[in-house]
């Protein structure tokens, strides 16, 4: 089902401008500009330190920027920022659910929090799509890694949000399970038509599920292009070879 | 303030009440120390009575009314201090900031915590002096509500400034959110009158608004008097103290976005 009052499919979903973050000497992001068509999934690439996680952390507007300008769904972030957040959801391995609380709990309180109707009706299709028939009742601190990013990622798809921002949604994950959560949301971007930004260390998980690639490389977006289109300009059989290109400045695209 | 903002509100108080659902020690916690502290003042109160006598009954009423209301300061303090502590340790925070959830939607689903809190813990305790000492805290009368209003503010105030404090400086803080008001004790003349003080302290005594409430505590309780000049000014002191404490936290938390504290605060 599409999320209520999704974007139109031709315009940006999320537009950067000169993004800038900088901490003191540091310059942690460099003046970055990109955009992410409504109904697409972009990947984010980078070593550790790239600027990525600083990147998502500016678009859900935990980080204030030092300069540029970032538009979610026509929303400026700088002075709208809740009107987007609404609309917007995430979910990242690296920032839990309160552990004491049921799943079914938790998720009620981020039904409230992003005001859902019918929430009841809400949680139990999510736990139908998600196979978390049996774990609603179960402490969320008690799941193992793949029953916890399926919560995740319930949490994060409580309020059908039009934008997704996913920071290594398959980490620590067994390839069975991996597998599994990279299947789900091929087919849940395709039956909603919602706008993923995906942050990733694997670079299977972005060539299967990325239609764009953003390289970032200190702080910059060092290259770009659809994986055919980067494989092709560097020569390489896999989307791992043109990272090590990149990070290691190996080789240079044609 | 509208529903979506009502229901968030909402949404953050049942994630602690779920919390105190599923956890029977939290819930015992609420009123251990209260209850405790009643025993030991009032087991006190009562062995200065009889060495004393009858002279000693009203400075004993006194000093119950004093550790009863203390608590209400304390618990309200440590009621929204504790509550931002909660999601800081569960590692929850940056799943709010992401939320439509504002930042004072967030104190006020803390501040309607904390009184839950706090009453939970006070009313055993006032239930204890009454079933113990046969102490009861209402008959100073319907001033008592002014009296709670007050301390309950000057807890909320104070837990804002702690608050802050840890979002500049992340865990390292958090210890103050079980100190800072014992360090106010001294000057908040909640057992002896800010006279006592040597003349230096009174008038640190005399900026709090706790100082206000117990000297009118004793005012009812010795002399019948309603001391409306001492309510004026811990309302007066109340109102400063929380706008003051509104701007740090406002303040800090904008500091937070800036240095990328939100996403790793606690660590």
């Amino acid at each position: 089902m599409p999320p209520a009052g999704a974007y139109a499919p031709r315009m940006n979903a999320i537009e950067v401008h000169n993004l800038t973050k900088r901490y003191g000497e540091t310059l942690a992001v460099d003046a970055i500009d990109f955009a992410v068509p409504a109904g697409a999934t972009v990947g984010l690439l980078g070593g550790n330190g790239a600027g990525k996680t600083t990147t998502i952390a500016m678009l859900l507007g935990l980080l204030i920027p030092t300069a540029g300008t970032i538009q979610v769904l026509g929303h400026d972030m700088a002075r709208d920022r809740f009107a987007a957040l609404a609309r917007m959801n995430f979910s990242s391995p690296y920032v839990s659910l309160p552990q004491r609380l049921s799943v079914a709990e938790n998720l009620r309180v981020y039904g409230h929090l992003y005001n859902v109707g019918q929430l009841e009706r809400r949680i139990a299709e999510l736990a139908v799509e998600l196979n978390l028939g049996d774990l609603l009742e179960r402490p969320a601190g008690k799941l193992s890694a793949g029953q916890k990013t399926r919560v995740a990622l319930a949490k994060a798809l409580i309020n059908r949000p039009e934008v997704l921002l996913l920071d290594e949604p398959t980490a620590s994950l067994d390839p069975d399970t991996g597998d599994w959560v990279r299947t789900w949301l091929e087919r849940y971007r395709d039956e909603s038509g919602c706008t993923i930004l995906l942050a990733s260390h694997n670079m299977a998980e972005v060539e299967r599920l990325c239609s764009q690639v953003l390289m970032l490389k200190q702080g910059r977006i060092v290259d770009q292009g659809s994986p055919p289109d980067l494989l092709d300009r560097y020569g390489r059989e896999d989307m791992e070879e043109v990272f090590l290109d990149i990070a290691r400045d190996r080789r240079r695209a044609a | 303030m509208n529903q979506a903002a009502l229901r968030r509100i909402w949404g953050l108080m049942y994630r602690h009440l779920a919390l105190y659902r599923n956890s029977w020690p939290r819930l015992l916690e609420l009123s251990y120390w209260p209850v405790l502290q009643m025993c030991i003042w009032g087991f006190t109160a009562q062995f200065l009575m009889a060495r004393i006598g009858n002279s000693a009954a009203l400075a004993g009423a006194t000093l119950l009314g004093g550790v009863l209301l203390w608590e209400v300061a304390l618990r309200s303090q440590m009621g929204v201090a504790l509550s931002f502590l909660e999601e800081m340790w569960s590692r929850n925070l940056g799943h709010i900031f992401v939320s439509p959830m504002r930042p004072w939607e967030l104190v006020a689903a803390m501040i309607v915590m904390s009184m839950i809190r706090m009453l939970a813990g006070i009313i055993p305790a006032i239930g204890v002096a009454w079933l113990l000492y046969a102490y009861n805290l209402f008959s100073l009368g319907p001033i008592l509500v002014l009296f709670f209003m007050n301390l309950m503010i000057m807890g909320w105030a104070v837990a804002l400034g702690v608050v802050s404090l840890i979002l500049r400086h992340g865990a390292g803080a958090e210890a103050l959110a079980w100190s800072v008001l014992f360090g106010l004790t001294p000057f908040s003349a909640v057992f002896y009158p800010v006279s006592v003080l040597p003349r230096a302290m009174q008038p640190v005594a005399l900026a709090l608004p706790s100082a206000h409430v117990f000297e009118g505590m004793r005012a009812v309780l010795l002399n019948g008097v309603v001391p409306w000049y001492h309510l004026a000014a811990a309302f007066g002191l109340n109102a400063v103290w929380l706008a003051a404490a509104a701007v740090l936290f406002a303040r800090q938390f904008r500091q937070a976005r800036l240095r990328g504290a939100l996403i790793s605060i606690g660590e």
